[in-house]
């Protein structure tokens, strides 16, 4: 998610598009990123390894802030 | 001397770069973005477009490329390094210039003429400038509205790192008005806007952007190693 005093200039064409489309009461909109890793094993090792990867690459600290979730596949 | 221009997947103006160095006075030496060689030059460019295609972030990929492992350590070593519009991003991401450059405040690209004013011409690339020198170059881009936290800016402002400043109309909703910055020892240089596009009279708005490129000969009796 883009860093709480980063301007997110795409949340608020969102928000400016919602009350066009009648839904009401929205305050604030940020828009983020999700990314689905799968793996093989999901270990504290691993998931070390995964914060990592999202530090390096797939976030940018400077603007942007993560979290890390583990959830199962849906078979 | 020998100026690097870095090609990269989705490169634009690595076209232009060269022929505004060599118009600068300078030897334009191409550098491809898979090799790990800057084929012995004494400065890089790394130039405007779309690396990578944008994807993920601009810059985030191409941050990666092998010749940047090679440009990261010369830059770190003093040689000059010159990011342009997508260079500024990759330069960011590679964390050699603070801050980043996010989409505009506006959400519309931008592609203007822009006033701007030199604000350091104590840099590798701003010697030819006068201080305050205010010039016309091209700007275009669509995600060039430069951000950095409360004490970074404070650092950059407070250290003179503000190379240019967008004047009349911000284009972008950078932060301050910053169109480009430094670094601490003055080798590095980000710019969102495109001084190899004003070169001559011909083929651009003029040529306030030429000093970009005749500084480095101006320099190059001074230590930024």
């Amino acid at each position: 998610m883009p860093k709480p005093e980063i301007l997110d200039p795409q949340g608020k064409a969102v928000l400016g598009a919602l009350p066009r489309l009648g839904f009401t009461g929205v305050t604030d909109v940020r828009q983020g990123k999700r990314f689905e890793l799968e793996l093989a094993d999901v270990t504290d090792e691993v998931l070390a390894e995964v914060r990592q990867m999202a530090e390096t690459l797939l976030s940018n600290p400077v603007i942007e802030n993560f979290t890390v979730t583990v959830e199962e596949p849906v078979s | 001397m020998k100026i690097g221009v870095v090609t990269f997947p989705g490169s634009l103006d690595d076209g232009d770069a060269r022929r505004a160095v060599r118009l600068g006075g300078n030897e334009a030496i191409a550098l491809w973005h898979a090799d790990h060689d800057l084929r012995g030059v004494d400065a890089v460019v790394l130039p405007g477009g779309f690396s990578y295609g944008d994807y993920l972030r601009c810059g985030a990929i191409s941050r990666f490329a092998p010749v940047m492992a090679e440009v990261v350590a010369a830059a770190k070593a003093g040689m000059p390094v010159l990011g342009i519009c997508n260079g500024f991003q990759i330069l960011c991401e590679s964390h050699l210039l603070p801050g980043a450059l996010i989409r505009n405040h506006h959400r519309k690209f931008v592609c203007r003429d822009q006033k701007l004013r030199v604000e350091n011409n104590r840099t590798a690339w701003t010697s030819a400038y006068e201080q305050g020198q205010e010039i016309t170059i091209a700007l275009k881009n669509g995600e060039g509205g430069f951000v950095a936290d409360a004490p970074t800016l404070e650092r950059i402002e407070g250290e003179g790192l503000v190379v240019a400043r967008y004047l009349e109309h911000d284009p972008n909703g950078s932060l301050n008005g910053i169109a480009g910055i430094t670094n601490e020892r003055g080798n590095v240089v980000g710019l969102m806007p495109h001084p190899e596009h004003a070169v001559e009279e011909l083929t651009g708005s003029g040529t306030d952007g030429l000093g970009f490129f005749t500084s480095l000969a101006e320099t190059a009796e001074q230590a930024f190693a």
